[in-house]
């Protein structure tokens, strides 16, 4: 018998376990569908603000040793644009990715999607390079409560917050998302870093300063993982250097219920889900584990 | 060490050729860029400024990659404006490049457009007859005439200029010559690069007669490797899974020819 790769992610139920990260290709309904059918579980949109966002001059993405740096600077096309343009939306599993700063924005820009047929939210409060917003929300616990809060009693679908490594103890994120009863927590973001071009010596993102991402933070969010399947009894999406089947079983070892994906595409395109999920699957028919629940955490109990 | 594409590789400028009063071709050392495929492009960091998506100009001179640029916008006037000795960063190459399809060829550009098919030019075999039109605004635009004359001097070839008011060569657009010669005579393949309505209308004639065509498209492109999503096309990425495609995708796609997206992903018209 063929094991079940499907999963659920607190209330949410997911087909397969491997989903796109937000900030990665999330801007067009046509591109969803493609990436559903290749095998994606669901799709995180952009992080969406209250109105269109350009994002930062070029360079914004680029190449490290190992990994990738970026500062994007957050552009979209904002959440009344968005939910116009997935309306037509029936199939596709899409959670939509929110970025504010106060409750009220959010309040905002989930009445947009209203009558749009979406899987969950998920509040960006890691985002580590633009001001005002992400990081610098997630790093404010009490701030952190009463966003999730009244989003929670806003939102029809389930609420997931993503959280990153910023200059507080992200775990009391993770504390305030849950009191204020969150769904499900994303963990990682990219974590906070700069590039010097030495020939020019000049900070090669326009930003200067972006996240990275990839392989290198890898072991740094199975580790975050970790810690909060340990400490809180909630749901986790592991996100973080997901480049192969065995970084996502990796993760599902340590705590998580799914994975996200977003460097990897880079590398390996489109067919990275499909490539992650089978690679999943022989490993679960290998260690007969029937349903991914079989295998979420355990690595705890050893 | 092994250089990694995604990272800015810093070249100097070594040589600049005024194309026009508004076009230049800025030369540099770079083996790896001197060799890519016709219609790839490299993400150029102009440091301090910006990084623009370019298609990797040919140069004479072995070893030497070239950027040819229009000054429009800041970060391309930037560009423009550079000296000799100036410092750039490049990446890349990135994008899948023109199918090299043999016999009757004809190429059509149109501005800066013209660069990967100059670069498609060095890649023909001998006996290839090749079409070329160049479109310009007014003479004082043309470029690239003599170059293109100079590649093709071993191949039956024909180089036609066509400008919008008629200064230079013919009057007229590069879809009018375009139907003559199809009415003409036949081509085995149609390669199209520049503004895209002109594109729309080569690739819709080329469809019209059963020609294969293919053509380069250009977008809001942001990180050139498949993540930030800015050059999304329909369902598929410029910078991934082009920038060249066929008239058969093309026709299917509803944004060809009408829609691009702005810096923060809305749909604009052309």
């Amino acid at each position: 018998m063929n094991p079940d790769i499907s999963t659920n992610v607190g209330p949410i139920i997911l087909q397969r376990p491997t989903m796109l990260a937000s900030g990665i290709l999330g801007i067009s309904l046509d591109v969803f569908a493609r990436l559903y059918k290749e095998g994606a579980g669901a799709l995180v949109t952009k992080s969406l603000s209250k109105e269109p966002w350009e994002g930062y001059p070029n360079p914004t993405v680029i190449g490290m040793k190992s990994g990738y740096l970026n500062a994007v600077g957050l552009s979209n096309p904002g959440a009344p644009y968005f939910a116009k343009m997935i309306s037509s939306n029936n199939t596709i599993p899409i959670i939509v990715s929110l970025v504010g700063s106060v409750p009220e924005d959010f309040g905002f820009m989930i009445k947009q999607f209203e009558n749009v047929k979406i899987l969950a939210y998920e509040l960006n409060l890691s985002c580590p390079h633009v001001e005002k917003v992400g990081l610098e929300v997630g790093d404010d616990p009490e701030l952190v409560h009463k966003i999730v809060k009244s989003v929670k009693r806003d939102s029809k679908v389930p609420v997931i917050a993503k959280v990153g490594l910023g200059s507080s103890d992200y775990l009391e994120t993770v504390r305030a998302s849950c009191d204020a009863g969150i769904d499900g927590i994303t963990a990682i973001n990219t974590i906070r870093a700069m590039a010097i071009d030495i020939e020019t010596t000049r900070p090669i993102l326009s930003h200067k300063i972006g996240g990275l991402s990839g392989t290198p933070i890898k072991p740094i969010a199975v580790r975050c993982v970790y810690e909060i399947c340990s400490k809180f009894n909630v749901s986790v999406i592991g996100c973080g250097g997901v480049s192969s089947w065995d970084d996502a079983v990796e993760f599902i070892l340590a705590g998580a219920s799914a994975v996200q994906i977003g460097s990897a595409l880079a590398e390996k395109w489109v067919g990275v889900f499909s490539e992650i999920n089978n690679g999943i699957s022989k490993y679960m028919e290998r260690k007969n584990f029937h349903k991914i629940k079989d295998m979420v955490g355990i690595a705890k109990k050893s | 060490m092994q250089r990694n594409p995604d990272v800015p590789y810093i070249v100097k400028i070594e040589k600049i050729i005024d194309e026009t009063p508004t076009v230049r071709t800025l030369l540099f050392s770079d083996e790896t860029l001197s060799k890519v495929l016709p219609g790839q492009f490299a993400m150029v960091w102009i440091p301090g400024i910006n990084e623009l998506p370019m298609s990797v100009m040919v140069s004479t001179e072995k070893g030497k990659a070239a950027f040819t640029v229009r000054k429009h916008g800041y970060a391309s006037t930037e560009l423009y404006s550079m000296k000799v000795g100036d410092q750039i960063g490049v990446r890349g190459p990135y994008g899948n490049s023109f199918t090299l399809k043999q016999g009757r060829l004809l190429l059509i550009g149109g501005g800066t457009g013209l660069v990967p098919l100059i670069r498609l030019l060095t890649f023909l075999k001998k006996n290839d007859d090749v079409a070329l039109i160049i479109g310009a605004k007014t003479k004082d635009e043309v470029f690239f005439e003599g170059l293109a004359i100079k590649i093709l001097e071993q191949n039956k070839h024909r180089v036609v200029v066509v400008t919008d008011d008629g200064t230079y060569g013919q009057k007229g657009l590069v879809t009018d010559v375009m139907e003559k010669f199809l009415h003409e005579t036949t081509f085995d393949a149609v390669y199209t690069c520049g503004p895209e309505k002109m594109m729309h209308k080569v690739v819709q004639l080329a469809e019209a007669k059963k020609i294969y065509a293919e053509a380069s498209i250009e977008r809001m492109m942001k990180c050139g490797i498949g993540m930030c999503g800015s050059c999304c096309f329909g369902e598929v990425l410029a910078c991934k899974d082009g920038t060249v495609f066929n008239s058969q995708f093309l026709l299917t796609n509803k944004e060809f020819g009408y829609t691009h997206r702005n810096k923060a992903g809305m749909l604009e018209d052309y």
